[in-house]
């Protein structure tokens, strides 16, 4: 569990990044700041790893308080995944994904064999471990982030807009490849988006944050969607647009399924109806994928 | 052109290759002085410079004392030293190391500083120390910047050597004073084309060596989309150039 107590940011410049603000983060989610650009949101995250001190208040990590820590230690046991992948470009792709392992003294021959295998785990070829980043497509070097990130099984990965900068189809693959690899790991993921419907997919808990880090809503995606907390927030997640509006429409699917539509009439998806009956689920994974295909449909 | 030919004549005249102190005798001085020249500016001007690249500190008192180092007038600072010190290698070796820092220093530190900033940050973040960075990411990508600094420093230090011959030392320069004592121009070209080719052939090799250290992830990263690719081209800082004007 990762818990910020009141904490400030106020850079030298003046900028007040972010102002006492307070979160609990759960073990074992994925939480997701979202927010727009300069809200605080990378700011947040980089002091979760001491990369950013804050300028008052405290963090712990499982009760511990972070700032007794010694940074680079604390840093060699959290992942850290960042928008550009940040690979070390003189250096192959194992030994990129390698690297945090062999700063702490594993053997090179296991920390290459350890490599491979996280090649495996998050979908990429062996075939590639030779080759340098430059080599490689944007989403590949994301994956090479993400095995990076988790080359020392860190309880903690830290992602912040991994997947910002590559195109729209290799992200949504990317997005289902860190759920599959949550339902896996069951790591405590805190993951920063610009993109609300990322934060919806992804998130256990989605927090919505205004400039200067402060939280405006807090929640599961299918409470925010339920009940956007202020126009801000409604804004934000696209409701006031109609976007996400969904209905139920007259026709029937099979039986008594009923096929849900957006604003446009485009058939998203379809509510089962097991008792003949609709019945009104709130927090299930199948309205997650509802919000989801949605946008796709709205964006159509 | 005749007054070339003759020169060539007199440097390849097999009598001035042989006994007493001859071409080989004052080529193989001015080189090993030259070279221990250099490795002292280096030892000075490396750390100092990867150190302010590093850290973004110290630059505006680098730049402020290499432009000092530059203008000093060579050849009186060598007087004044000579009559400190004697005649001997220590007021060459002085004057020459002055000489040499302020290239290796602007190498040093303009190519820890052109390394990616967000490369830099991703390192710190995955948990490498200072020193860490500094050798496994920083002096690794900056090593082509680094080799270029070396080359304008060496270059610095083998023609300037050359006056040193003016003061009871050897070296090629040796026939520079000979010939201009003397009169004898065909003497005094064959000491300046020694100089120079001796410049020559120790500049290509360092800018074989400086492509060498091309780093071949980032070798690659210059392939063009039709996978041909590029010649990695030898940067060279910027004070080369500055040097040669003056
Ligand atoms: N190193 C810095 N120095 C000064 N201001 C900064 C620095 N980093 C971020 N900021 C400022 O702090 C605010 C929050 O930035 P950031 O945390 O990067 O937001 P986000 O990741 O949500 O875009 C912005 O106004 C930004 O300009
Ligand atoms: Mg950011």
């Amino acid at each position: 569990m990762i818990e910020f107590c009141g904490v400030s940011k106020t850079y030298p410049d003046g900028t007040h990044a972010v102002q006492d603000f307070s979160l609990s983060i759960p073990a074992r989610q994925i939480t997701v700041l979202v927010g727009s650009s300069g809200s605080g949101k990378t700011t947040l995250m980089r002091m979760i790893n001491r990369m950013v001190e804050p300028t008052s208040g405290s963090i712990e990590i499982d009760g511990q308080d972070i700032s007794k820590a010694e940074p680079v230690q604390l840093r060699r046991g959290i992942g850290y995944v960042m928008q550009n992948a940040g690979l070390l470009p003189h250096r192959k792709v194992i030994d990129n994904i390698a690297t945090v392992p062999r700063l702490t003294g594993v053997p090179k021959s296991q920390a290459r064999t350890r490599a491979l295998e996280l090649m495996d785990t998050v979908g990429l070829d062996r075939a590639l471990a030779e080759r340098y980043p430059s080599q490689l497509s944007g989403g590949q070097q994301q994956r090479v982030g993400v095995a990076r990130g988790l080359a020392v099984d860190p309880n903690i990965l830290l992602m912040d807009e991994p997947f910002s900068a590559v195109d729209p189809i290799v992200r949504d693959e990317l997005q289902q490849e860190v759920l599959r690899l949550q339902s896996e790991l069951a790591k405590t993921i805190v993951f920063v988006s610009h993109d609300i419907d990322e934060a919806f997919l992804l998130g256990d808990q989605v927090i919505v944050l205004a400039q200067g880090g402060e939280i405006v809503q807090q929640g599961t995606p299918e409470e925010i969607l339920a009940n956007p907390a202020s126009d801000f927030v409604a804004t934000f997640i696209g409701a006031d647009r109609g976007k996400r509006r969904l209905s139920v429409s007259q026709t029937q699917a099979r039986g008594d399924d009923r096929v849900l539509v957006d604003a446009g009439g485009y058939p998203v998806g379809v509510i089962a109806a097991p008792e003949g009956r609709l019945a009104v689920s709130s927090a299930s994974p199948k309205s997650r994928s509802v919000s989801n295909k949605t946008d796709q449909a709205g964006d159509a | 052109m005749n007054l070339f030919a003759e020169a060539f004549r007199w440097i390849v005249d097999p009598s001035h290759w042989t006994g007493g102190p001859d071409i080989s005798g004052h080529l193989l001085e001015h080189l090993s002085v030259s070279a221990y020249c250099v490795v002292i500016a280096v030892a000075i001007a490396l750390p100092i410079g990867v150190m302010i690249g590093h850290t973004g500190k110290g630059r505006g008192a680098a730049i402020l004392i290499s432009n000092v180092a530059r203008a000093l007038p060579t050849l009186g600072l060598l007087s004044i030293l000579i009559l400190l010190f004697g005649i001997g290698l220590l007021p060459i070796t002085i004057v020459l190391v002055i000489l040499a820092i302020p290239p290796m220093l602007a190498g040093a530190y303009a190519g820890v500083e052109s390394v990616d900033k967000q490369t830099v940050d991703a390192a710190r973040a995955l948990g490498m120390s200072e020193l860490q960075i500094i050798f496994r990411v920083e002096i690794p990508l900056a090593a082509p910047l680094l080799i270029g600094g070396l080359r304008a420093c060496a270059l610095q230090v083998i023609a300037t050597l050359g006056i040193a011959s003016a003061f009871a030392f050897g070296g090629l320069g040796i026939y520079l004073i000979n010939g201009l004592a003397t009169a004898d121009y065909t003497q005094l070209l064959a000491g300046a084309i020694l100089i120079t080719v001796l410049a020559l052939i120790v500049d290509g090799a360092l800018a074989v060596v400086q492509r060498f250290v091309v780093p071949r992830g980032v070798a690659l990263g210059r392939t063009d989309p039709n996978g041909h690719q590029k010649r990695a081209r030898a940067p060279r800082p910027r004070v080369l150039q500055e040097g040669m004007q003056s």
